[in-house]
């Protein structure tokens, strides 16, 4: 790793490591994880089956999100009908009642539907930290093959455990292929 | 009306999703698109009706000058919340599923302008699995409303006829009605322009002779629902003992209009018939004729729907519609809109679900090639306890 400006020294990211397979790098997350690391990813173009289980990740908290994004949805689509057809314009029609509730349903369940994707989109990206056109990884040259057949493994400095030579290691021993230090 | 045709793009792409459909990921894209695109058309229409567009913005809860409020009781006011919901919901769907492949689209960049605006729309995306953890739930999610979303939105389409009192409209039918010939005419619009995609980009390895068969089997199905509903409909006009109810269908079936009521019935409930055979299901030339049946005769359901209204209550209204040249270059201007955008979508985005395809590859199962499956499915729910 030369640098151009030597009396500058980079900050590093992490290791960054290539497997061959989403097999491969599936037991390479297992053991990965079984070291104790905190801080650190698999790549995949696509969503490798079982891989939070491999890398011991709790559970999405999505449903918790798109739950609350409804209920604000069909309650505020309920709730404006009700205030507009009993207090803001109180209108009588052929003597029906002013909160003819089955009237407000179709109302009430699209707000609800409408708030929860945009909760799903927006919970989704809040969860993931994104938009970030920025990251250390797209430093890498080999890293853009994640969108296309590359798997990948990156460990992070910032992780307790992380160590320049022991990961590089680890990540040798796992079977990684085009092992590289990526700078911040 | 008219452009309603193309509407269950993303009825087809939720469904099948949730259903585990692999075959999905060879259509969803393009259903999708073509949603998009047809509701974009379809809300020409409205602006035209409304007469004053400049007043548009009466139809929504917005406080204004008068302190007038859009009547909530009204289908019609139902109708602009479930179309415009269904077109938000479809973008962000569509646009979802996009950002992996966007991502692809990006690495591949050949000019600085393309990268740069790719990595605006892919949002920083970089394959982490902590994001697709999140990422997958929330797409299972938009899924699982979406499909409520469109059935609730050709149902409240179909309450514009159906809670109007008028002779032939006003039946209970209406909701799932509309919702089988939104699926059917869906598959038939997808399968059409999947049928020129194919043969012109080569797509044979990924839009399967399966594929199109089970496209043929839903047209199936949903074809024979929909004839279903015409035969019923004739039989409550005549069982009901309503005279206007039982003039309004012997009108459309034999009166003035007869051509078009016999034009959609043979083209909605009779041409879908021959896919019982599995050798017309599996012939592209007819399949792609008896696609472009469906789309003729989904116009003309709109059609005879709608021209009931030559012979209502008020003799003064009575009269034959003959269209315009008005009403004809617009409706032909909508094919010009739907297909400017779908040729862009074509040539700018990824026609097919990129990731989606590579996920349903049997390699990409993380225990591809283990002999032993026991021993691997173990080893999979003793490392998920960890």
């Amino acid at each position: 790793m030369e640098k151009t400006i030597s009396d500058v020294k980079p900050k590093v990211f992490g290791v960054l490591a290539q497997f061959s397979s989403p097999k491969d790098v599936y037991h390479a997350a297992e053991k990965v994880r079984d070291k104790g690391y905190k801080k650190w990813d698999v790549h995949s173009p696509f969503p490798i089956h079982g891989i939070d289980g491999a890398m011991g990740l709790g559970d999405s908290r999505m449903g918790w999100i798109a739950l609350f994004s409804a209920m604000a949805g069909c309650f505020g689509g309920f709730g404006l009908q009700y205030w507009i057809n009993m207090f803001a314009q109180p209108v009588v029609i052929g003597g029906k009642p002013l909160n003819p509730y089955p009237a407000f349903v179709p109302v009430s369940f699209e707000p609800g539907i409408l708030f929860t994707a945009f909760g799903c989109l927006l919970g989704m990206l809040a969860l993931n930290g994104l938009p970030r056109l920025y990251h250390a990884l797209f430093k890498s040259a080999n890293f853009k093959k994640f969108s296309d057949d590359g798997f990948f493994i990156s460990i992070e400095a910032r992780d307790p455990r992380f160590n320049l030579n022991e990961t590089r290691k680890l990540l040798e021993d796992i079977g990684g292929r085009n092992i590289e230090v990526v700078e911040d | 009306m008219v452009d309603r045709i193309g509407h269950a793009g993303t009825l087809s792409s939720a469904i099948l999703f949730l259903f585990r459909q692999r075959w999905r990921t060879a259509i969803n894209r393009f259903s999708e698109a073509m949603t998009i695109f047809a509701v974009m058309c379809a809300g020409i229409f409205p602006g035209i009706h409304v007469g004053r567009i400049w007043v548009i913005y009466f139809v929504f809860p917005i406080p204004n000058q008068m302190s007038v409020w859009p009547n909530f009781r009204s289908p019609l006011l139902w109708d602009v919340f479930a179309v415009s919901t269904y077109f938000t919901v479809s973008v962000l769907f569509w646009y979802m599923g996009l950002i992996p492949d966007l991502a692809t689209f990006r690495d591949r960049a050949t000019t600085k302008v393309r990268e740069f605006v790719l990595s605006v729309f892919a949002l920083g995306w970089r394959g982490s699995a902590r994001h697709w953890q999140n990422y997958e739930r929330a797409y299972l999610i938009l899924a699982a409303i979406s499909t409520p979303l469109v059935l609730s939105v050709h149902s409240i389409v179909s309450f514009d006829f159906a809670v109007s009192k008028v002779p032939g409209w006003h039946t209970t039918i209406f909701p799932p009605y509309f919702v089988a010939g939104a699926v059917f005419s869906g598959f038939a619009l997808v399968e059409t322009l999947l049928l020129i995609a194919r043969q012109v980009f080569g797509l044979h390895k990924v839009v399967r002779m399966h594929h199109l068969d089970n496209m043929n089997k839903f047209m199936l199905l949903t074809g024979s629902l929909v004839g279903y509903a015409y035969a019923m409909e004739l039989f409550i006009a005549w069982y009901s003992g309503n005279m206007y109810e039982r003039f309004a269908f012997y009108n459309r079936a034999l009166g003035e209009y007869w051509w078009a009521y016999w034009i959609m019935v043979s083209c909605n409930v009779i041409a879908p018939q021959l896919f019982w055979f599995k050798k017309i299901r599996f012939n592209i030339p007819i399949m792609f004729i008896i696609t472009i049946l469906i789309n003729i005769g989904m116009w003309f359901e709109r059609f005879v729907i709608v021209i009931t209204l030559h012979a209502d209550f008020l003799p003064s209204s009575w009269g034959y519609y003959r269209p315009t040249w008005v009403d004809i270059w617009t409706y032909i201007g909508t094919f010009g809109l739907f297909g400017t955008f779908f040729l862009l979508f074509l040539k700018y985005l990824p026609q097919l679900a990129i990731a989606e395809v590579k996920g349903v590859m049997p390699e990409a199962n993380p225990h591809f090639g283990d002999d032993h499956h026991g021993s691997a499915v173990s080893k999979t729910s003793n490392s998920k306890g960890h």
